[in-house]
């Protein structure tokens, strides 16, 4: 047994926590986006979405006293804001990554606007399960204390994994991601699917903003995301487009974003900007190894505008 | 419709704008109705707006306060998309600026004359916010990171070196509740422009603007780069430096954002302090989409949505409505600037026609054009 009082295991032990607890939300964005990027389209909005859905989640749970209730609340606010996606850029002209921008602002500031009265009153939580209960060390206790909605989002992403690789409708979402004029030509309606993935996308997203006011950490406010629904665009670059690897991701950059809390919690307090800068500067990093001008990435669905 | 050519010359003069027009009436339309939804005098909070923006001299100077460096952070983002890039990253270029603009005094000996001292600092902003966004772009060109991307999280990790060298390092042991730089020297504050109560900040914003559409319409590099912007294929086969001139873009674009944050600092807020992260970056894309990255409509939109934002406190006295509604309004504005952009074809068209009739001084009809 290793010392459990050494800074070094509680600060592994704390990003082994921070992996599970933070990831969830990188988990769900980037499991909406994959889906909405194998149609072929980019949705930055997905982080506007996320603001939407964690606002409405706690809205709606503080407003009914079910947090459940809030989830759906927050799926339904996505599917909204990924249809509004879908169907403008299904237009002539208009660029998916500016609109996604657009759906950045106008996601936020909905969010902002209309969760100003429930800044102040404390909504229901969602539970968790207690996996450490046999455990004697309070930090391991801690780490094992694992949301339904994390439980959710693996499986979601295994689901997803055989769907998009053994069904019909997965394979012709990818049919339209990745050769539309043959999409087309075999008739199916290009549109229609974009447009679908789009909102499967953005409900995905917005569950993830709901762990984020119901969960970790657990309350509404206008600075509750840090950009997680921008980095799960370069995170799903980083899984190369595959479901799975989405979740190996998303706990890696749960580590990384639990980073400043846990030197914090082990009694390094002096670079904490610096530390908590820690997943902008690793997806920066993993951009920078992954992504070669003079060829498309492996995996990336063809008619994608961003990697081109 | 029959037209002369003068009229015709008219017509296209103002085509550009049309897109720009329609997305404002739809989006005010859309925000009177999210208003009216909730039983909020929609009117009276359109009218506000408008009062708010430009309805008096300290609203007009709010107004100027918040569209000078606008213009600055939107050529941030218009300068870039001449060739091809979307850069998004301006509030990270802005703080770095306004950041080692700040520090420059400092280095220098007590009683430097501001002749000296403020064009260094302008210096010191426009080197930190050009090697950041230069960063994106190089990123971009020889890497093939996409830069949209790239250039936020650079800004995030720009925000929080600011964050982390204004409460330690380079923080003033004076400034108890605010962390910040030690204060500017009385004498190297930009003061007011002579009978306005509005900074010098402002005529480098519109100079800038007025230099950056010189330099793109008129001059060869700048027709080089709109020949990327068109297509990178093509400008490669001609033989130009693509790598070079779209890197050169991302630098002008992020010393523009350096500058903005420079003035910021030596023009209202006398410190480099968090007060500078006030979202001008993120207003700027705003901008420079509104004005379709043309720089000398960057002036006009700048003036509109720094007058949107103006407008805000006075929404929040008279209405008591959140101070996000700004924000609100601003999102539609910006959704429907893009949505708009679909009519593009028919406006394609409908150049050529005006073209005709404007060089052939033959009347055309207009009616039947379709894309």
């Amino acid at each position: 047994m290793p010392d459990m009082h050494s800074p070094v295991v509680i600060l592994l032990l704390s990003l082994f926590a921070g992996a599970i607890r933070v990831s969830t939300p990188y988990l769900f964005v980037s499991l909406g986006e994959c889906l909405t990027e194998k149609g072929g389209r980019v949705n930055l909005g997905l982080e506007g979405i996320l603001v939407s859905g964690a606002m409405s989640a706690y809205a709606v749970s503080y407003l009914t006293g079910s947090p459940w209730a809030g989830v759906v609340a927050a799926g339904l606010a996505g599917v909204l804001l990924g249809c509004v996606h879908g169907l403008v850029c299904s237009l002539p002209r208009v660029s998916d990554i500016a609109f996604g921008i657009a759906l950045m602002l106008l996601g936020t500031g909905l969010a902002f606007y209309l969760g100003k009265p429930f800044i102040e009153p404390q909504a229901p939580m969602l539970p968790s399960i207690d996996l450490g209960a046999w455990s004697a060390s309070p930090q391991l206790h801690n780490a094992l204390h694992i949301n339904l909605l994390f439980v959710i989002g693996v499986v979601l992403s295994f689901v997803l994994h055989w769907g998009l690789r053994s069904t019909r409708w997965g394979m012709t979402l990818r049919l339209v991601g990745d050769h539309a004029e043959t999409a087309r030509a075999m008739g199916y309606p290009l549109m229609r699917i974009r447009i679908a993935a789009t909102a499967v996308g953005g409900m995905f997203a917005g569950v993830g903003g709901a762990y984020l006011s119901l969960v970790y950490p657990g309350s509404w406010n206008e600075g509750l995301s840090s950009g997680q629904g921008l980095m799960a665009v370069a995170l799903v670059i980083f899984a190369r487009w595959q479901p799975v690897r989405c979740l190996w991701a998303a706990l890696l950059f749960g580590a990384a974003g639990a980073l400043g809390p846990a030197l914090q919690a082990i009694g390094v307090t002096s670079g904490y900007y610096l530390y908590n800068a820690a997943p902008y500067v690793l997806t920066l990093v993993i951009m920078i190894i992954n992504c070669r001008p003079d060829r498309t990435l492996a995996g990336a669905p063809g008619e994608l505008s961003l990697t081109r | 419709m029959r037209l002369n050519a003068p009229a015709a010359r008219l017509i296209l003069s103002v085509l550009p704008a049309v897109p720009t027009v329609l997305a404002l009436l739809s989006a005010l339309a859309l925000f009177a109705l999210f208003l009216l939804v909730q039983g909020q005098p929609a009117l009276d909070a359109l009218g506000l707006i408008f009062q708010g923006a430009f309805g008096s001299s300290f609203a007009w100077q709010n107004t100027l306060l918040r569209a000078s460096p606008l213009m600055l952070t939107a050529l941030c983002v218009a300068l870039p998309a001449q060739v091809g890039l979307v850069v998004i990253g301006g509030e990270g270029a802005l703080a770095l600026g306004g950041m080692c603009a700040a520090i420059v005094p400092q280095m220098l000996p007590p009683g430097t004359s501001w002749l000296v001292a403020t064009p260094l600092m302008a210096l010191a902003g426009m080197l930190a916010g050009g090697a950041w966004i230069g960063g994106v772009g190089a990123l971009r060109q020889w890497r093939g990171v996409n830069e949209t991307i790239s250039s936020l999280l650079m800004s995030y990790i720009a925000i929080a070196l600011f964050k982390h060298l204004v409460e330690g390092p380079l923080r003033d042991p004076a400034s108890l509740n605010k962390p910040s730089t030690p204060p500017i020297p009385d004498a190297l504050m930009i003061g007011p422009i002579p009978g306005l109560d509005m900074h010098w900040g402002l005529v480098f914003g519109v100079l800038a603007c007025i230099a950056a559409w010189v330099f793109v319409r008129f001059s060869t590099k700048g027709f080089a780069m709109r020949v990327v912007g068109g297509s990178d294929r093509a400008a490669r086969l001609v033989g130009l430096p693509v790598n070079q001139l779209a890197l050169a873009a991302c630098v002008l674009g992020g010393a523009a954002a350096g500058l903005a944050g420079m003035f910021e600092v030596a023009a209202v807020q006398g410190s480099a302090n968090a007060s500078l992260l006030a979202g001008y970056g993120y207003a700027g894309i705003l901008v420079a989409f509104a004005a379709r990255q043309n720089p000398l409509a960057i002036i006009v939109c700048a003036l509109m949505i720094g007058g949107i934002q103006a407008s805000g406190s006075l929404l929040q006295r008279r209405l008591d409505l959140p101070d996000a509604t700004t924000l609100v309004f601003q999102g539609l504005l910006f959704a429907n600037l893009l949505a708009w952009e679909a009519l593009g074809g028919r406006i394609a068209a409908w150049r050529i026609r005006l073209q005709a009739a404007a060089l052939a001084d033959v009347p055309v009809q207009l009616g039947e054009t379709h894309a």
